[in-house]
């Protein structure tokens, strides 16, 4: 089946969401974590750089991090290594950047979440919701006589699929998914090595 | 020892901590307070009024590629910002140090739409290497002294920075501030051993070496030290536009220029050798051509000092990434003495084939109109190729180029990642102040110079001793070219109907002479130079001249058309 960009995320066996091995061809979903100063109008230069360089951002999250002043971007998209090589390096450039790495899937632990609103009345009448989001681990945060709001935390595939299955039953009303967040499976924390070695350099 | 001043009367204080003694600008209504704080220091801050803000970003270029100095140039808010936006620009793909200072509306009027507020911040960020708003008077001294850290060190480029009316005239207990550390900026990378020692081993493997040599060797103030690692392995070299001047051009190991419109020899041996070593060039597509036939035989050793270089155009096999003045000394210890005499003398036949189908021709022709390339030649011969070559861009530009002779460093001044027209005139205006004491030769079209033609202001004003040679085929020549080459000599809007450029000199009271005969041409230059001050020389040359021998956009880089058929 060839890839309908027009239903991103919705048409099932292609998504351009995320999984698509159709509109990725030869690309991996690379996730890159990227840390800078707590200065102004970063953001716009760290995404100016996927934009110059043709590559679309797949989900993007911004926060502070551990370190007081530094903060942490979360930011995936669908590139070659050679891309994401490049774009790292692009990224840390940039004067107030700290560093920029990117890493596969197999290299961190990911967290993204979604929330999915659907009408109270609907999900009453239809058995198969309740044994769907069950099935996929999710919770039920809300009740009211108009609407519930369901919770899933998960990966991808997982938040699309429980999306998905609901959506087919004609039940949601709103549906949104969070950015991804990851934290990296290495024993050695860079970004607190960097900032040492900075600070013996700077002494 | 803490004073209170305005956060004008700081900057000025900040740009004289900061050794500038030369600015470039223009006033106008958000950055009065900063030209009144200017006018109590105009003896030591020697302020160019431009006539263009184009003119004081382009004039700011000229005095940093000829002085290794960071430029300064001043604008107002909106307009005046707007119009420094090509000069940024082109610093940053040529990578000229630059601190643009703007006006800025009152930071409580940010984002009103204010009288002349124009996001400047926004407009800036992705060209220029740093881009910082000043929003209060405390913020001056700091603000100023990283902006010119961050614009001279590492890889350099241009930083702007917008002055809001309310920090100009907020005070502020003044204390100096020196940033010489970015935490999350390294400048300067020095790369391990192991790196230096693999680049060794490469070489000293090589049987057919080509050194490219960029004008990151300029930057990094590496002109011997280059020499010196060319000479102990005795290694062929070739230069990219903006190096032209980062090897004496009568060295013998010195083969020419790389790229669409330069020599023969480096570009065909570029494809035969067996190691490229590139020292601060980029593999810009105007050197390579097609990249997939680019040096595929080839192993390739890259020094840059920027990162993000390695690998983006030509894959490196080893990458020396840091300061090229201390990383080919490194190299240049583990190498071995080489002859290479096979290799080297490879080049000649190549050489001499240019010199009799293309060179000669341009430089000696024995009748008809001038021609570029022979006015560009008797230009350096006058001045014993030792004058500072700045040019516009177009076939001027190349001829310039291929022409003209260097036997100092930091000798050329063209924009070349741009391709900025209008970019010559006043950068020749800068360069007479970044080198007072050298001869600063324009090559410029008659396009070109019109795109700027005001600056011709400021030389007045100023008595600035810009030689410029106007070079006039009466048509857009560059692109008549290519048109004439790839567009079926359908001429669409290049030819020019031009002014009376001598009636203009004579309203700005600027001597000029017009020679359009080979007979007088060398005493016209001769009357050019030895007339104090400025000067221009109107050269009426041949209109439908073509810049050979040409790689066309795309082909090979050893594919070399020597004549147009
Ligand atoms: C600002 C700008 N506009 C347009 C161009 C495209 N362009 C490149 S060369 C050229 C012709 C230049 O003509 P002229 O200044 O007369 O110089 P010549 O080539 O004849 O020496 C043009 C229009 C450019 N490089 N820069």
């Amino acid at each position: 089946m060839d890839c309908d960009k027009s239903k991103a995320g919705q048409c099932g066996d292609c998504e351009s969401c995320g999984r698509c091995e159709k509109a990725h061809e030869g690309e991996t979903l690379y996730t890159m974590l990227i840390y800078s100063e707590n200065f102004a109008g970063i953001l716009n230069q760290i995404t100016a750089v996927f934009t110059r360089r043709q590559v679309n951002i797949e989900s993007l999250n911004v926060c502070a991090s551990s370190t007081p002043g530094v903060h942490k971007y979360t930011i995936t998209c669908y590139c070659t290594e050679e891309m994401a090589k490049m774009l790292t390096k692009q990224i840390e450039k940039k004067i107030d950047v700290l560093q920029a790495h990117y890493f596969t899937d197999a290299d961190i632990f990911i967290l993204e979440a979604c929330l999915i609103k659907v009408s109270t009345p609907l999900i009453l009448d239809n058995k198969d919701v309740s044994r769907i989001v069950r099935m996929h681990g999710a919770r039920i945060v809300e009740v009211n006589p108009t609407y519930s709001i369901i919770e899933k935390k998960g990966m991808t595939v997982d938040i699309l699929s429980l999306f998905q299955q609901l959506n087919d039953l004609g039940v949601v009303l709103q549906f949104v998914r969070s950015g991804r967040i990851a934290v990296t499976k290495s024993t050695t924390e860079r970004l607190d090595k960097y900032l040492e070695e900075r600070l013996r350099e700077k002494c | 020892m803490k004073e209170k001043i305005t956060g004008a009367e700081a900057l000025m204080r900040s740009l004289e901590a900061e050794g500038v003694d030369v600015l470039f600008g223009y006033p106008g209504g958000a950055i009065m307070p900063t030209y009144d704080a200017l006018y109590d220091h105009r003896t030591t801050l020697h302020h160019i009024l431009v006539r263009h803000e184009q003119g004081a970003a382009h004039a700011a270029q000229g005095y940093a590629r000829v002085s290794g100095r960071v430029g300064v140039a001043i604008a107002t808010s909106g307009p005046g910002a707007m119009n420094t936006i090509t000069g940024i620009a082109d610093a940053m793909i040529d990578s000229t140090p630059l601190v643009v200072i703007c006006g800025q509306v009152g930071a409580a009027m940010l984002g009103t739409d204010a009288f002349q507020e124009v996001d400047v911040i926004s407009v800036t960020q992705p060209i220029s290497k740093w881009a910082f708003q000043i929003r209060k008077a405390e913020d001056v001294a700091w603000a100023v002294s990283r902006a010119f850290y961050i614009a001279r060190s590492g890889r350099p480029g241009p930083v702007v920075l917008d002055f809001t009316k309310n920090a100009q005239t907020g005070m502020v207990d003044y204390e100096p501030a020196r940033v010489d550390y970015i935490r999350s900026y390294k400048p300067v990378p020095v790369p391990t051993d192991d790196v230096i020692r693999q680049a060794a081993e490469l070489i000293n493997q090589s049987q057919r070496p080509l050194v490219l040599v960029g004008q990151g060797v300029e930057l990094g103030n590496a002109r011997e030290e280059l020499c010196r690692f060319i000479e102990k392995a005795n290694m062929p070299a070739g230069c990219t536009m903006l190096g032209l001047s980062a090897l004496p051009s009568g060295h013998r190991l010195n083969m020419g220029m790389l790229g669409m419109h330069g020599n023969l020899a480096p570009n065909v041996m570029t494809n035969r050798c067996d190691l490229i070593i590139a020292v601060g060039m980029r593999f810009d597509d105007r050197v390579t051509g097609n990249l997939d036939t680019y040096a595929r035989q080839a192993k390739v050793i890259h020094f840059d000092i920027d990162p993000s270089e390695i690998n983006k155009n030509v894959r490196a096999d080893v990458a020396v990434v840091g300061d090229c003045k201390q990383t080919l000394v490194r190299v240049t210890e583990l190498l071995a003495e080489q002859k290479h005499t096979e290799w080297v003398d490879g080049f000649k036949p190549y050489r001499q084939e240019e010199e009799q189908k293309v060179i000669l021709p341009a430089i000696q022709p024995s009748e008809g109109p001038l021609l570029m390339g022979e006015i560009v030649r008797r230009v350096s011969e006058a001045t014993h190729d030792s004058a500072i070559m700045v040019t516009d861009v177009g076939q001027n530009q190349l001829f310039g180029c291929r022409y003209f002779r260097f036997s100092q460093g930091r000798s050329i001044v063209t924009s070349g990642g741009c391709g900025t027209m209008g970019f010559g005139l006043p950068a020749a205006i800068g360069a007479t102040f970044g080198a007072p004491e050298r001869t600063v030769c324009l090559f410029v079209g008659d396009g070109g110079l019109q795109m700027t033609i005001q600056e011709l202001g400021t030389i007045m004003e100023q008595g600035a001793p810009v030689k410029i040679i106007l070079l006039n085929n009466n048509f857009l020549g560059n692109v008549r070219q290519w048109q004439y080459m790839f567009f079926n000599k359908r001429y669409s809007f290049t030819p020019m109907l031009n002014p009376d450029y001598e009636g203009i000199c004579r309203s700005y009271g600027i001597p000029s002479r017009t020679v359009t005969e080979r007979a007088e041409l060398d005493e016209a230059i001769r009357q050019m130079l030895d007339t104090p001050g400025p000067f221009l020389l109107q050269c009426g040359v041949k209109e439908e001249d073509n810049v050979l021998p040409m790689t066309p956009p795309g082909a090979n880089v050893d594919e070399m058309l020597m004549e147009i058929k």
